[in-house]
């Protein structure tokens, strides 16, 4: 059951082949926190790719046009913007830092020339409009070419500036700031099918905004209960419903996910639907709580599924039936036996995100030693794949990799008790068209392809 | 109530579970996982989700770069949070902790002290000069 792969499994005219494209970020072994990459995201037609990393800086890459010169340089993703986008700030108040880490970004759809993208980190929300300038202006009337003012009693004749190409300059400013709203750490933000409004969700409450007003938002699911010591569950995520402006999901951390719908009230604490699969009691363990906390909830884009990610498997769950999950896939159900080291170490409280591929055939998250799985729902084959400097020759086919569980391990298999667990990709995404995908590995970005079928 | 039964009798649990092992063979792992960790911790609670357990959850925020020893208290569900006294107490503790001088904002500056009114320029930065990301490299 570990680690079952496509190891023997004769591959299919459909089978993806998964290769080595590119890796970005420094080798040296010394990893400075503030190169940690917490975010990663494509935007809606997958030509740029966002990360955010601790120390609260945003870098885009975008996709090179495909080249007929130049070959070799397939669809590469090269540095396209990078700026700053959260500082650390001190609560005075509650005398706690506000890390500057970007816990989300999430594209806008764009709508003119310039691409919009909203980044957050625990407490503050930011819009950020990133715009290509190519043209100067030459020619000013009353001003040289320094930008000095033209003495104005030695102008004699009127001179119309003309606008010249210049080296592609793009700039980001912050457009937006949505502070103040939060009282807990923000670990979700989604943007709406209206493109006009999205939600943010910290521990225990949810806010919409629109994205033109900054100094109020709504609070539409508050789970805080009057005394807080009676607190049992958290908020841990929340999407929008891809294409039903009324209809969003929140996960928690007792392995439960709600689906809201904004027309029944204004307040959402009580749920439309109810996504929980029923326990064994027998089966319970102390244990059993922390791993079904869902780190992550995702709706497919045909909006029919949604996807959970707990501690050890990830679910997919048809919206019509709230009882039990479509689908679920193990991840790394090795760690079963590990539980206890890996809740002394706190691995057990990592957040994995998932994703789905453009066309909802396959799902695909991470797990510790660089390694993160990928599903075929059509198949139903899964594989693990490493993201490694060793494997990181130009187009170099990944190898499946094995996990064994029991004292026999066979040649290229590694042993659970080998396993590296400082190393875990807890971020990855999903080209929304093609075969593309970005996996963050600490402060490495690796991005794979598949083979031109 | 079954957990204390397994507590007291490991081994007639592990009889009991004979009748279903396909399905048990997954849980019993957990099981001896927990009984492994009450060994090394036997104060600690029954039930993990409990308000303690979040409320330290929803308290992290600061970079936990001071850990202290595993006590009694309740797992949290990350580093411990530090809080500070006040601004002036988080300054020194990360100053000790980087091992390093505040970034002070140039020689003649550090004579800015009581002098007279300090502007912004003078006060030296929370952080020092922020690098550029070496993604972007």
């Amino acid at each position: 059951m570990a680690g079952a792969g496509g190891g023997g499994c004769p591959a299919g005219a459909n089978d993806l082949q998964w290769c080595f494209s590119q890796v970005k970020g420094a080798i040296d072994e010394d990893v400075a926190e503030a190169d940690i990459i917490s975010t990663v995201e494509f935007n809606y037609s997958g030509d740029l790719l966002a990360t955010g990393d601790k120390g609260g800086r945003v870098v885009i890459f975008q996709r090179e046009q495909e080249n007929k010169s130049r070959p070799h340089s397939r669809g590469e993703y090269n540095v396209y913007s990078t700026f700053q986008s959260h500082e650390p700030e001190f609560d005075y108040l509650k005398s706690l830092e506000i890390e500057e880490k970007i816990n989300k970004i999430r594209w806008l759809p764009q709508q003119n020339a310039a691409q919009f993208l909203l980044s957050t980190n625990d407490k503050t929300i930011k819009l950020w409009k990133i715009s290509e300038r190519d043209k100067r202006a030459e020619g000013y009337n009353l001003k040289d070419e320094d930008g000095r003012l033209r003495d104005p009693f030695r102008i004699t004749a009127l001179r119309v500036p003309i606008l010249k190409p210049m080296d592609l300059m793009v700039e980001a400013s912050p457009r937006r700031i949505f502070a103040n709203a939060h009282t807990y750490h923000i670990n979700s933000i989604s943007v709406n099918s209206d493109h006009e409004t999205y939600l943010s969700a910290d521990d225990l409450r949810i806010n919409l905004w629109h994205l033109e007003i900054t100094d109020r938002s709504f609070n539409i699911v508050d789970m805080k209960p009057a005394n807080m010591e009676e607190l049992t569950e958290v908020i841990t995520a929340a999407e929008f419903h891809p294409h039903q402006c009324n209809v969003f999901v929140h996960s928690s951390s007792k392995g439960t996910t709600r689906l809201c719908d904004m027309r029944s009230s204004a307040l959402c604490d009580t749920h439309s639907k109810f996504f929980e699969e029923p326990e064994d009691p027998s089966s319970r363990s102390f244990f059993s709580e922390i791993i079904s906390s869902i780190s992550d909830v995702k709706f497919s884009h045909s909006g029919r599924y949604m996807m959970t990610r707990d501690y050890l498997s990830v679910k997919v769950w048809d919206l019509n039936m709230e009882s039990r999950p479509v689908e679920t896939h193990q991840v790394h159900e090795y760690l079963r036996s590990k539980l206890c080291s890996l809740y002394e170490n706190d691995c057990i409280f990592d957040k994995f995100e998932c994703c789905w591929s453009g066309s909802d055939s396959a799902i695909m998250t991470g797990s510790y030693n660089n390694f993160f799985r990928m599903f075929d729902r059509n198949t139903r084959r899964d594989v693990t794949l490493e993201a490694s400097r060793e494997n990181s020759k130009p187009r170099a086919s990944l190898k499946p990799r094995k996990v064994c569980t029991g004292a026999k391990r066979k040649r290229d298999e590694i042993s659970v008790d080998s396993l590296d667990f400082s190393k875990k990709i807890l971020h990855t995404a999903w080209h929304p068209a093609g075969n593309v995908i970005a996996v963050a590995a600490t402060n490495n970005l690796y991005i794979f392809q598949d083979k031109v079928n | 109530m079954s957990q204390k039964q397994e507590e007291e009798n490991p081994a007639e649990e592990t009889g009991e579970e004979k009748q279903d092992t396909q399905e048990k063979e997954g849980i019993l792992p957990e099981r001896a996982e927990e009984a492994k960790l009450k060994a090394k911790y036997p104060s600690l609670g029954q039930k993990p989700g409990g308000s303690d357990f979040l409320m330290k959850r929803l308290q992290k925020g600061v970079r936990g770069t001071i850990s202290y020893p595993l006590t009694l208290e309740p797992k949290g569900m990350g580093p411990v949070e530090q809080k500070y006294f006040d601004s002036g107490d988080y300054n020194m503790a990360k100053a000790k902790m980087k091992n390093k001088q505040l970034p002070s904002a140039g020689p003649d500056k550090n004579l800015v002290t009581g002098d007279h009114i300090p502007t912004p320029q003078d006060l030296p930065q929370r952080k020092s000069s922020l690098v550029t990301s070496k993604l972007a490299g």
